[in-house]
């Protein structure tokens, strides 16, 4: 990796869940990077590993029984896996952030907003208690809340959703961050709600130029924030590419399969088309390719060979030998 | 249940449903206030047709189908089942229609109990239907299983043993049990994976070719209704706002409120920009006595007008009724 405009790389990540009598395999070899200033999606179902990875990066995965295997977290130009847990809080927060999915359960309800929010300013930066203020007002509207002197005072059960996410994201940008970590931000919030803060997202990042990893799986939302989409299956990496290669021109079955069984007016009166079967148990994944038992163009090699990546230009890949043989070109 | 109302073209039909709930506080429970959380709602469903219910969380979609249904008593209004109100029918009296009408749930894992079988769960609803030969109603479990794509060997097991989507099936296969006309389906598939939603979808769609079910399909996803409904309803705090065939709402929407949903869908087509919300603030508070039009306070198209006159439900076009009078003018 020589580019330097890459901000987070993570390398053949491998993250396992043992229990006594099985081994959960959530994260299987999985690599990413996000650039300066960009917007990264991953996307994928329940237990795919999306959430697990991003919770690597922070070095929040419960150990035991989680265990990181294998791979390499670059941030920065460091790894952070090497790292112990002091330095790791010095990055925490302040460099990286993080938004998670349930505002609710991510607030504290004891403390008030303002706690919350000057919390993370006091641990990272040296900040005179006057200016806190400030900065907590100031954050506040940064994120669009109205009155804001008054929300400071409010402990979260006096927010609504909507609000209650704006100060998640509030509380991760108090120490401008390099990165933001946002693992489904909107999935609890209504769709009025949601497009309100996919805006502000945006309006975040063009302010203070901001890497976001955005984890999600409505590719609705994938769509309209992406600029380059990273599709997760069983804890694998199964396509990525820029957002236009993946919606326009979907190259591994599992995202056509899914962009096919989305349902619109337009495709009315047709029947919908639907990935036969179920999501895999990470503790018992078939063998060889993870998709294959759902897949339409399997083929004698699937059950056996992990598949390879395979390259379409412009940074466009797919893991599905079956539908590159045509061109024969592999990475 | 006569032969003339099995010809009824209309299987359902709500009239200006009421629900209100008292707000109680302070030591000696006074009542403060109230939530209308259904305030007038008249909608007709077809017989063999599917109307969507859509509409944000805490907007009343699910009392709707707690009312229709009787699980809540109703305050004011009709339901006119097949030509019969049963708005005000005693449970007793209310027994014979109780199989005409069914409920999939939200959430496939708190709607099976853990400790049935499957097929216990399934088969509760033929002994109720007083099915007493055990062999016929193991023959009708079996077809049941068989209609909602499910092995039969599978009823001897227990839900955990199942995944979000086959619970589901399950579900749909509880409701099927009694040969209901009407299924209400409250958000089918908003808990299931993004894969399994379409096969979900398709055996909704087959059970109603096959069996000629009508439904009510509740769903806050616009996607997912303008593509398995006929007609929609749009609804906001307790009211209908518009309502319409899906194509008009899609194609025309004349509410405010209607388009600022459909702005608010995020298109699975690539691209970068966001059509701009139409809605100025994200807090109201449901409580709040409202004179006027309920979505003034978010509406981008307030005028004084709004918050003087109660808005009517009136017609602007073949089956498509609108709350707003901006919209009437035009």
């Amino acid at each position: 990796m020589t580019d330097n405009n890459i901000l987070l790389s993570v390398q053949d990540l491998k993250v396992y869940f043992r229990s006594a009598d099985a081994c959960a395999r959530a994260v299987d070899g999985v690599s990413f990077d996000v650039r300066k200033k960009e917007t990264v999606c991953i996307v994928g179902e329940s237990g795919c590993g999306k959430t697990v990875s991003a919770l690597s990066i922070l070095g929040l995965v419960a150990t035991p029984p989680g265990e990181i295997i294998d791979g390499r977290i670059v941030f920065a130009g460091q790894n952070l896996l090497e790292l112990g847990e002091k330095e790791m809080q010095k990055i925490r927060g302040n460099h990286i952030a993080m938004v998670f999915q349930e505002p609710l359960t991510s607030l504290n309800p004891v403390f008030t907003i303002e706690d919350q929010i000057s919390e993370a300013v006091r641990i990272h930066k040296k900040v005179e208690t006057e200016s806190l203020h400030e900065k907590c007002i100031q954050l506040l509207k940064d994120v669009g809340i109205s009155d804001p002197e008054q929300r400071l005072e409010d402990y979260p059960h006096q927010l609504s959703g909507g609000q209650r996410q704006r100060v998640m994201i509030a509380m991760a940008l108090a120490c401008d961050p390099d990165l933001i970590i946002a693992d489904e931000p909107t999935t609890a919030l209504d769709v009025t709600v949601q497009a309100q803060i996919l805006e502000l997202f945006g309006a975040i990042q063009t302010k203070q130029s901001m890497s976001i990893v955005y984890i999600t799986h409505d590719l609705g939302v994938v769509a309209a924030i992406a600029d380059r989409v990273y599709v997760m299956y069983a804890g694998m990496i199964t396509e990525q590419g820029n957002a236009e290669h993946i919606f326009r021109n979907a190259r591994h079955p599992y995202t056509q399969g899914l962009l096919a069984s989305l349902p619109s007016l337009s495709k009315r009166g047709k029947r919908l088309y639907s990935i036969p079967g179920a999501v895999p148990d990470p503790a018992y994944k078939p063998a060889g390719c993870p998709f294959h038992p759902r897949c339409p163009h399997k083929a004698p090699s699937c059950h056996t060979e992990y598949p390879n990546m395979c390259d379409y230009g412009q940074g466009h890949l797919a893991r599905c030998p079956i539908l590159f043989q045509d061109k024969g070109r592999h990475i | 249940m006569n032969s003339k109302n099995r010809n009824n073209p209309i299987i359902l039909c709500v009239k200006d449903l009421k629900k209100h709930f008292p707000i109680r506080r302070g030591f000696l429970q006074k009542i403060s206030g109230w939530v209308k959380a259904v305030d007038g709602v008249s909608f007709e469903i077809e017989r063999g047709k599917t109307m969507g219910l859509v509409g944000e969380s805490g907007c009343g979609k699910t009392t709707v189908a707690r009312l229709i249904l009787k699980l809540l008593a109703l305050d004011e209004g009709k339901i006119i089942y097949q030509g019969v109100d049963i708005g005000r029918l005693s449970e007793k009296e209310m027994k014979p229609h109780r199989k005409e009408m069914q409920i999939v749930f939200q959430d496939p894992f708190g709607s099976l109990n853990p400790r049935m079988t499957v097929g216990q769960s399934v088969e509760e609803g033929l002994r109720i239907l007083g099915i007493k030969n055990r062999r016929m109603r193991k023959a009708r479990l079996e077809k049941l299983m068989e209609m909602v794509g499910m092995s039969p060997d599978s009823t001897d097991r227990y839900p955990h043993e199942f995944s979000g989507g086959q619970r589901q099936r399950i579900g749909i296969a509880r409701a099927l049990s009694v040969e209901p006309s009407l299924i209400i389906c409250d958000e089918p598939i908003s808990a299931l994976d993004v894969s399994i939603q379409a096969q979900i979808i398709n055996l909704l769609k087959d059970l109603q070719d096959r069996l000629g079910l009508s439904y009510l399909f509740i769903s806050h996803d616009l996607n997912v209704v303008g593509y398995l409904c006929n007609t929609i309803a749009v609804m906001y705090m307790g009211q209908i706002m518009e309502y319409a065939s899906a194509e008009d709402i899609f194609d025309h929407p004349h509410h405010p409120y209607t388009r600022s949903l459909l702005a608010a869908i995020p298109d699975s087509g690539p691209q970068k920009k966001l059509a701009p919300t139409l809605i100025k603030e994200d807090i109201f508070d449901s409580s709040a006595a409202l004179e006027g039009c309920k979505y003034r306070s978010m509406c981008s198209m307030e005028a004084p007008r709004c918050g003087k006159e109660q808005v009517l439900f009136e017609k602007i076009g073949e089956g498509h009724f609108v709350r707003c009078w901006k919209a009437m003018k035009k």
